[in-house]
């Protein structure tokens, strides 16, 4: 909880000589507040305080300093934040000072919208030079929690309006080395192999993207992320889906070496829905994770998968139902 | 019929989690099962596998491979960290914030499978712990006396309704950092008060009416405290706090003509919506914005501009929908870009049969939801994620006809999908209309763009959950509840507001899931525990309980 342990030497802002001049604004909650917070001395006066400022539109040094105060006390208040960038600017404040000050913030409060709001701000304004910093710094916040959503989100943008594709990639690569089921780094390579300038888009990288994917299925079957990726791989382009023979055979691999994998039926069952037609070999195997006590024989192999799923996967059953009684008319 | 098969689905779950087969293997001899606790071996024998080969599987099961097949499960089936923890989000944020660090510094092997085996990854061990956690819960609740454990299943309501109750009366200096979320902790707190059945008094009723006009805007909107600027997300907390009291005063002190000022204001040259002034774009704020002009009645077609291409550009190759182009998918933005194109009748831009798999597959071991893929279940997305799938239920033409236009034939496709949609519509005793939902264009032109939300609930759903309704509602009570009152995160989690409001909306879903009409009682099969458990209704896009709804669509509509 970020309370007020630092500011134990705190010296009343009404005992501040440089505040002397200003009368603070309690806050109107009306007679009958709800929910009322039991507020501390120190906070409701710093509240005070900012209210008389914000509503003088004062935007001084000892205003900036104050929302400094104030942010401390409660990171979540984008009225102090938002006027806080009204002072920055009008002032003409160093900006380099800020991003320290914006630094010491996120560490201790990384999953904060006005924060990382506050951050992409200030990277617009000090532009393409900081755009290494910036990377940097979402790396060290990844590297405490490597599915911080706001630390990705500020990544991509960098690397979108500031540059610094150059290591994505790379970087992509060794997190999921560290942790192949970190799903936000398959996002983030997802992200980089579409969007970076570097990497000819989508297209170019599949092939070498399948080949990356299909070694980290094998390796984990039953990591649900790069099962996602793969079909991401194909996005707009199912036609190539079906007709890639790596994506079957991988289906076909994995399930004949593991039992029944609910991520291999599962993309088997999205093939057949866009009229894959499958080998001999994949009907086999298919037909052969059936249960002997289901009696009902079903021509269609997207039946039969579905039938499996509804039992391997209790959790999904009626999904799976639903998907057997919605199969496309044709399917195989 | 129903009954029968949600029992029985019931059952086959609690035998079949990962970690009680793993449980099972390394701790238990053969056959050596409890009363009452089935092992998993017997719903693997069962299941796909010819005996013959699973007997071999599991005969060959070393002590590392167990250690691998475990670590390869735990990858799966997870969730947490939600637009949680910001102020100001539809997800709200808990005081009781704890840091989920971790520390990843170990050596790097390449992800090849021999590499692997001694090595569990931060995930992995991270889900490990919760599943222990969980299937300890659940082992306990399977050990215990019959009567016990339906004592065990039951919703306390007292415990909640005074530890609600007591926060709207006062709540202690931690609470500073959620000083800017006041409406928030109104509408959390009053919305779960509602859902339970229960009201404030008038007197009560009247000084949240009077303490929200302090926090909105004389220019329009609400900000997060009196004099605050104002702000979407809070907006909508205020506006759907107001529509849940439901009198007369509370409906008519919302300014709607500044409010649509406002809501213009924040509207963005992409079609999203920003925050505040200066402040954010992302989908939360598209649905807060849409939401509160849906259920005023002032949603009109400057709003909507470009609105439905911007939250296509949000979802993912995952299926799911992020925060902002490029993001993960997430199942808080999932739910209010999904509830957002439904209210400005676009949701059939979506690549739905995608979106659907996606939430679908989010319900994992521990039979509540994680947020995103890999991530650890969390019982806030009990609605996030199960909200999802409520709404999905009744899109559920569209995605088959998605499903249908997907496959390829050359030309014949397209001719099939009308073919099956008239199919489907005639099948299923739906009327047209049903088919045509979210086609936006043409056909609904007559319907006035405010309507949608009001017309969506009245669909019938044909079809039963597409979630484990009983396996989520288990989650909630058993491992969500807390004795003292509140529900939470997880295990070992503190209790809060925001996953009060969101773990008891769950719930009101998840009952209802099984029901064919909006708000029809349900059977007692559909309802986990004591039948008392049961929760009012809500209207699934604005998450207001339904009776109050209809109250103050009866009001708006005629403004």
């Amino acid at each position: 909880m970020p309370s007020s342990d630092d500011e134990v030497d705190r010296v009343p802002l009404s005992a501040r000589p440089e505040w002397s001049d200003v009368r603070p604004v309690p806050q109107d909650d009306g007679p009958n507040p709800v929910a009322p917070i039991a507020y501390r001395d120190d906070f409701r006066e710093t509240m005070d305080y900012f209210r008389a400022v914000y509503l003088a539109d004062e935007r001084s040094r000892r205003a900036l300093d104050l929302t400094t105060e104030a942010i401390g006390m409660n990171p979540g208040n984008y009225t102090v934040w938002h006027f806080r960038r009204v002072v920055l600017e009008s002032l003409n404040a160093d900006l380099h000072e800020e991003r320290d000050f914006l630094d010491r913030m996120t560490m201790r409060n990384a999953k904060n919208y006005q924060i990382w709001h506050h951050r992409r701000w200030l990277a617009e304004k000090l532009g393409p030079e900081v755009a290494n910093k910036e990377l940097e710094f979402s790396k060290n916040i990844l590297d405490l929690d490597a599915k911080n959503y706001h630390a990705w989100s500020h990544r991509q943008w960098v690397l979108q309006s500031l540059g610094g594709w150059e290591n994505e990639l790379g970087y992509c690569c060794m997190l999921l080395e560290d942790d192949i089921f970190n799903n936000s780094a398959w996002n983030q390579r997802y992200f980089v192999i579409t969007r970076s300038p570097l990497l000819g888009g989508l297209q170019a990288m599949r092939d070498s993207e399948v080949g990356y994917t299909t070694e980290a299925i094998l390796a984990n079957p039953l990591n649900e992320s790069p099962w996602r990726y793969l079909r991401g791989l194909y996005k707009g382009d199912t036609s190539q889906l079906i007709s890639d023979n790596r994506v079957s055979e991988l289906c076909l691999k994995v399930l004949k070496t593991s039992n029944s994998c609910q991520f291999a039926l599962s993309l088997l069952l999205d093939l057949l829905c866009y009229g894959f037609q499958p080998s001999e070999e994949l009907r086999a195997v298919v037909e052969a994770l059936r249960n002997s006590e289901q009696d009902t024989v079903s021509s269609k192999l997207a039946t039969t998968v579905c039938l499996i799923l509804e039992i391997t996967d209790p959790m999904r059953s009626n999904y799976w139902a639903w998907r057997r009684n919605n199969l496309p008319s044709q399917v195989c | 019929m129903y009954k029968y098969k949600i029992e029985k689905t019931h059952k086959e779950i609690m035998r079949s989690s990962s970690f009680y087969a793993r449980y099972q293997t390394r701790h238990q001899a053969k056959g050596k099962a409890k009363a009452g606790v089935m092992p998993l071996r017997i719903a693997h024998r069962r299941s796909a596998a010819p005996k013959t080969k699973d007997r071999r599987i599991r005969t060959t099961t070393t002590r590392r491979e167990a250690r691998r097949e475990a670590a390869a499960a735990a990858g799966r089936c997870s969730s947490s960290g939600l637009p949680r923890s910001g102020s100001s989000t539809p997800m709200g944020s808990s005081p009781n914030r704890s840091s989920s660090s971790s520390s990843s510094s170990s050596v790097s092997p390449p992800p090849s499978p021999s590499d692997r085996q001694g090595r569990l990854t931060t995930t992995q061990l991270e889900q490990l712990r919760v599943e222990q956690e969980v299937y300890g819960i659940y082992r306990l609740f399977h050990g215990v006396a019959p009567h016990t454990r339906s004592f065990t299943l039951e919703l306390w309501r007292d415990k909640h309704i005074e530890f609600l109750t007591r926060g709207l009366k006062q709540l202690g200096p931690n609470y500073h950092v959620l000083d800017a979320n006041r409406p928030w902790l109104c509408y959390w707190i009053i919305h779960s008060i509602t859902l339970m059945g229960e009201s404030v008094n008038s007197e009560l009723e009247d000084n949240v009416v009077q303490f929200l006009s302090h926090c909105e805007d004389k220019n329009g909107g609400y900000g997060g405290g009196p004099g605050q600027m104002p702000h979407l997300a809070t907006t909508y907390a205020a506006v759907n706090t107001l529509i849940t009291l439901g009198g007369e005063m509370s409906l008519s002190s919302i300014h709607r003509e500044n409010m649509l000022k406002f809501l213009l204001q924040m509207k963005d040259s992409s079609g999203a919506f920003r925050m505040h002034n200066g402040g954010e774009i992302d989908v939360r704020a598209c649905y807060t914005a849409i939401s509160v002009a849906s259920i005023l009645n002032v949603l009109d077609d400057e709003l909507v501009t470009d609105l439905g291409n911007y939250i296509l550009s949000c979802q993912t190759y995952e299926g799911g929908i992020a925060g902002e182009p490029g993001s993960e998918a997430h199942g808080g933005y999932t739910f209010c870009g999904l509830a957002t194109m439904i209210l400005i009748n676009e949701a059939d831009k979506l690549d739905l049969p995608s979106l659907v798999d996606w939430v679908a597959s989010r319900q994992g071991v521990e039979c509540g939801f994680q947020g995103r893929v890999n991530k650890l279940v969390d019982g806030c997305y009990s609605f996030w994620q199960g909200g999802v799938l409520a709404l999905a239920q009744r899109l559920l033409p569209i995605v088959h006809k998605q499903l249908e236009s997907s496959f390829i034939s050359g030309v014949q496709a397209s001719a099939e999908c009308k073919k099956s949609c008239n199919f489907t519509a005639e099948e299923t005793g739906q009327d047209e209309n049903l088919c045509r939902a979210g086609t936006s264009h043409p056909e609904n032109e007559g319907e006035e763009l405010s309507d949608f939300g009001f017309s969506f609930i009245g669909r019938h759903t044909e079809c039963g959950p597409l979630f484990h309704s009983i396996a989520l509602q288990q989650y909630i009570l058993l491992c969500s509840q807390v004795l003292e009152g509140g529900f939470r995160d997880k295990p070992g989690k503190q209790r809060d507001f925001y996953h009060s409001c969101y773990c008891l909306s769950g719930l009101s879903v998840s009952q209802y899931s099984w029901s064919k009409d909006d708000g029809g009682p349900p059977l007692t099969s559909a309802v986990l525990g004591p039948y008392t458990n049961l929760l009012e209704p809500v209207h699934p896009l604005y998450n207001v309980v339904l009776h109050k709804y209809y109250k103050s669509h009866e009001f708006f509509s005629t403004l």
